[in-house]
């Protein structure tokens, strides 16, 4: 009988432990934006093995991160557009940057090395406008002078939304009066010219195997692919090539405090060394957390990756926050609150 | 007597035989009922996917109206939709899959019916079969990794010689980048291929030998039994086979999102980037935050869920019909 018990007892103990370590191992969920996805991923790698709390995040777009967020299925919500002022209080929303990288064209052509064809803005979306159609026209060799340009032009962009496209049209649209009028800005536009490839590396692809046709991926990608990038003018008309340094440049001249929920657009930034298309990527949270416990520890991995995950981010040719910002950011966390007004970090 | 009906529990003496047999009654009864269950969930997911369907796509149906399916603006920025460019991709690509798909078909169904060595008639037959077995989007990779770079290479010459001809001309021009339209259908008629050669070669086998006997009796080539006896007796179940080929070019989405180019336009160059339904749904899904443009996106699901439907259901059609047919000679 008493051998019964003890091993009841012995049976009981064992049980709550295992009810108290499946407790301490939560697990946060979040969704939505692509271009971040390598970096979010490598941080929850890591932040699982310095603290055991899993991160899992879907990266199924930012137009779904944001209707999964405002249907409360995931912790958080990412994407690539920021959403205004008007948007975020529709849902009682907090936003906030979590990573900032580069969108970066690039081109398919035989004797033409990375680097060295050198192009503006407006000519950029001259290109994509369908108006300039070889690489021989005169808008392009005058700036590229002693380069050997002919052919056609082959545009290739994105077939499906995209937080890349966005960050590429909008800074279109902010060179081009023309694009601006015609076309737009979004995440999906209406493309006057060209062929869709599906993601980065759909459009990766396309550019590798067409001779003469340019394109626009996300920094990593280029760089993976080792595909030709192109030079661009800045606002301050100075020639710069993509790299951490000239994202950083365009990141440094922000003012996050300009815009509701930090949502700065980073195109066209002055500087002598900013690169044109460069974009943060954003988190979206409620700001009334019904499972505070959930939005901490939200907040706890945010706290970790702004702080000791930055080295991953430069490792995947993400930039990191400048401190500065990250102190911003901290600021912008005082307004997630549990259900009685406390905060939860 | 009187002992054993006292011993004997009467409600236990009566009912064992007849409570054996209520037993099974009431397994035959849940038997039934749980089949039927499952049958009728079939149904009833296909209803609720339908009223799903339109549900979704009320806000298009009612604020554009019947002009999407004849406008193609297509532009997410301005929230205006018209469905009219993925419909015609959609339609032309079904169109070339089957051109090509159909003659080979027919000749693979020949072959292996009249002509082929009966050590090889499994072998070859299975070969054909397994093509269906390959995963849609290794025909996309393969499309855009080995095909799209050959034909790019090629479609120069195709555009300087059949381009200039008259009529038709103009079906093979566009860009030279092995991405359009016409790589699209040229995929598809691979995958097509062994939908239709297989239920050809099946129908082809259901003609009686007799009739083919004596047409060779009377000094027929195997062409013209090919053409005047098995061809005319078969014609629905091979029509059925080709409806049943036309419903998988319709709907087929990875392979033609990689190599169909994925841009709005109508055009009648067939090297030309275009859309198809499928692959517009693909690419746009995850993005569609706008409610006019999840809507589009619903709207054209149920145009291509009608299309597949209405060509599935002919098929099925004509193919019973054969079978109908068959019975009532034999």
């Amino acid at each position: 009988m008493n051998a019964v018990k003890n091993s009841l007892a012995t049976l009981a103990t064992v049980l709550m432990a295992g009810m108290a370590v499946s407790a301490s191992a939560q697990s946060i969920t979040g969704a939505g934006a692509t271009f971040p996805f390598p970096l979010y991923a490598k941080w929850a790698d890591e932040y699982k093995k310095a603290t055991g709390v899993a991160m899992n995040y879907q990266s199924i777009g930012s137009g779904g991160g944001i209707k999964q967020i405002q249907s409360k299925t995931v912790d958080f919500g990412a994407s690539d557009m920021p959403l205004n002022a008007e948007a975020l209080a529709k849902d009682g929303l907090v936003q906030f940057p979590a990573t900032i990288g580069g969108v970066v064209p690039v081109t398919n052509m035989d004797g033409v090395q990375p680097g060295q064809l050198k192009l503006t803005g407006p000519v950029l979306a001259d290109i994509y406008l369908g108006k300039i159609k070889t690489w021989n026209d005169k808008a392009i060799t005058d700036l590229n002078p002693g380069v050997k340009l002919e052919g056609p032009i082959t545009v290739v962009r994105r077939s499906d939304g995209s937080g890349t496209t966005f960050i590429f049209v909008d800074y279109l649209a902010k060179v081009s009066p023309e694009w601006k009028s015609k076309v737009g800005v979004g995440t999906a536009v209406s493309w006057p010219e060209g062929v869709g490839g599906k993601g980065n590396e759909g459009v990766a692809q396309y550019v590798q195997r067409i001779k003469g046709s340019i394109g626009y991926v996300e920094f990593a990608y280029a760089k993976k692919n080792k595909l030709d990038y192109i030079q661009m003018r800045n606002k301050d008309g100075q020639f710069v090539k993509p790299d951490d340094e000239t994202f950083a440049a365009a990141a440094a001249g922000a003012d996050w405090k300009s815009v509701a929920g930090m949502g700065v657009i980073l195109t066209d930034q002055a500087g002598a060394k900013s690169w044109p298309m460069t974009g943060a990527s954003f988190i979206l949270m409620h700001a009334k957390q019904d499972k505070p416990q959930n939005g901490q520890q939200v907040l706890k991995f945010f706290d970790w990756a702004l702080k000791s995950g930055q080295k991953f981010a430069t490792e995947l040719d993400y930039v990191p926050l400048p401190p500065a910002t990250v102190s911003l950011i901290q600021a912008e966390w005082k307004k997630i609150t549990d259900s009685s007004g406390k905060a939860v970090f | 007597m009187t002992g054993i009906t006292e011993t004997l529990p009467a409600p236990t003496a009566g009912t064992k035989p007849r409570g054996l047999a209520s037993k099974f009654a009431l397994q035959d009864a849940v038997f039934h009922r749980s089949t039927q269950f499952f049958a009728v969930l079939v149904l009833a997911t296909l209803a609720g996917i339908i009223a799903s369907l339109f549900v979704g796509s009320w806000l298009t149906l009612t604020q554009t109206g019947p002009k999407f399916f004849v406008t193609d603006v297509w532009d997410p920025v301005r929230s205006l939709f018209g469905g009219l460019a993925p419909l015609w991709g959609t339609l032309i690509t079904a169109t070339i899959a089957l051109l090509i798909g159909v003659p080979v078909s027919f000749g693979i169904a020949i072959f292996l019916t009249e002509m082929c060595p009966p050590v090889l008639k499994r072998p070859l037959g299975t070969a054909v079969e397994l093509l269906a077995a390959i995963p849609s989007i290794i025909y996309g990779m393969w499309g855009l990794f080995i095909l799209a770079p050959i034909l790019a290479e090629y479609q120069p010459a195709i555009s300087s010689s059949l381009g200039n001809l008259p009529l038709i001309g103009t079906l093979f021009q566009g860009p030279p980048m092995g991405i359009g339209v016409f790589t699209a259908g040229l995929i598809l008629s691979v995958m097509v291929i062994p939908f239709i050669a297989s239920v050809m070669r099946d129908v082809f086998e259901t003609t009686p030998p007799i009739l083919k006997e004596s047409a060779y009796g009377l000094g027929a080539t195997t062409w013209e039994v090919m053409w005047n006896v098995v061809l005319p007796y078969t014609k629905a179940g091979v029509v059925g086979g080709i409806m049943l080929g036309l419903g998988r070019a319709l709907g087929e989405t990875m392979a033609v999102t990689f190599v169909i180019g994925n841009a709005y336009n109508i055009s009648l160059k067939l090297f030309d980037p275009g859309n198809s339904i499928a692959s517009s749904l693909a690419n746009e899904f995850n993005e569609a935050a706008d409610p006019n443009h999840m809507s589009a996106l619903i709207t054209l699901g149920l145009l291509l869920f009608f299309l597949s439907f209405v060509v599935l259901s002919l098929s099925r059609w004509m193919l019973s019909s054969l079978s109908k047919k068959e019975g009532r000679r034999t």
